[in-house]
């Protein structure tokens, strides 16, 4: 059960969500410029590291449902999100995305861990500084999501068909248009 | 230097704001709800929970920024510095320390946080939202913490700039740039 009185009808951050949505509106927007706008790594990529950064920090819903939006994306190869969780360096993603998600695994444990040979790595391997950037802030971002799911015991379903068609669903529908079925439309006052 | 092309002269997430605008407009948002609009928590103490999570997460630039806007709302920064050392014996009310103690939860990770800790809170008279907020400040300062040492930005050891800084973020809050 969760700590605090959160919506029961909506499982993980959804509820944390409707239980505030003045703090759901920028968190939302976030992941939207983060995961889906337009950028040179593809939404799956993007999707990958937030994955990769939730497996880190064992949160079940937040792993459960970006592997699944990032499936979604890749054409539905759960076997690839699987591998990437398991040991990236052997996934069959480019060398570029490898180099950014060990980065993004540096900075799950602590941001000073980034060190500038692995900058180099990656920019060597053709990242771009918005990219080196990005793979920063969404991996420091998944420990703040991370730690708001489990922080308030939200509800996390184990039913893997539930977080395959919410993944088909956010995939393409983004994150702030979803967010519309859930968030009130006004802010509540409290 | 920087990971990355940031502007030079600007400290700490001010620079990381300024290269990615797209991401700083949500990032600042986020923090002027949880940080600076009307709550039942004071603007000082909500400060202290990011000063505090901050110094667990030894980023200087957090933890000195949000240390001195805390400072600037209580007056003073003894009770920022006892915060930090051990909240439990710092003068303040016993409900800010039990939610101090589940915001030390989160920043190691958000599933120590157990029902002792909140029922603490509760009964020291800390409301859902307030659990909520705490929650969430703790959560985002390991975002915000990540994403300044991450890109190893500039974080000057200069005393006066903070004090600055953290007056105009007391005064203004965050939703625009103070430099």
């Amino acid at each position: 059960m969760p700590h605090i009185a959160l919506p029961e009808s909506q499982p993980g951050i959804r509820g944390a969500m409707a239980f505030r949505p003045e703090t759901a509106r920028p968190l939302n927007d976030l992941v939207e410029v983060l995961l889906r706008s337009p950028n040179s790594l593809s939404p799956g990529e993007r999707e990958l590291i937030a994955t990769y950064v939730s497996y880190l920090n064992d949160c079940h819903y937040c792993q459960s449902i970006h592997g699944a939006i990032a499936a979604a994306h890749l054409g539905g190869d759960e076997e690839l999100v699987r591998r990437v969780k398991a040991d990236f360096q052997y996934a069959a993603i480019s060398p570029k995305l490898k180099a950014l998600l060990v980065i993004a695994g540096k900075v799950q444990r602590g941001g000073k861990h980034v060190t500038a040979e692995d900058v180099a790595n990656a920019r060597s391997l053709g990242a771009t500084d918005v990219e080196i950037h990005d793979t920063v802030l969404i991996a420091a971002a998944f420990c703040m999501y991370n730690r708001y799911v489990d922080g308030l015991a939200t509800v996390q379903p184990r039913d893997e068909a539930m977080y395959r068609e919410r993944g088909k669903m956010v995939a393409r529908d983004g994150y702030v248009n979803v967010s519309k079925t859930y968030l009130p439309a006004e802010p509540v006052e409290r | 230097m920087a990971y990355i092309a940031l502007h030079e002269d600007l400290p700490g997430i001010s620079g990381a704001f300024a290269f990615r605008p797209e991401t700083a407009k949500p990032m600042r948002e986020l923090a002027h709800v949880l940080l600076h609009e009307p709550n039942s928590l004071t603007p000082g103490e909500r400060e202290l929970i990011a000063t505090y999570v901050s110094s667990q997460n030894d980023c200087y630039f957090c933890q000195t920024s949000h240390g001195a806007a805390a400072a600037s709302h209580l007056g003073g920064d003894d009770v920022v510095r006892r915060v930090k050392s051990d909240f439990e014996s710092a003068p303040v009310s016993a409900k800010l320390k039990a939610l101090l103690a589940i915001a030390a939860k989160v920043q190691r990770d958000g599933k120590l946080v157990t029902t002792q800790d909140v029922e603490r809170a509760r009964s020291e008279g800390a409301s859902d939202v307030e659990i909520h907020d705490t929650v969430l400040i703790a959560a985002a300062f390991c975002m915000y913490n990540r994403y300044v040492d991450g890109l190893d930005t500039w974080q000057p050891r200069d005393q006066s700039m903070y004090a600055q800084m953290g007056k105009h973020l007391a005064e203004h809050g965050y939703l625009k740039s103070s430099r």
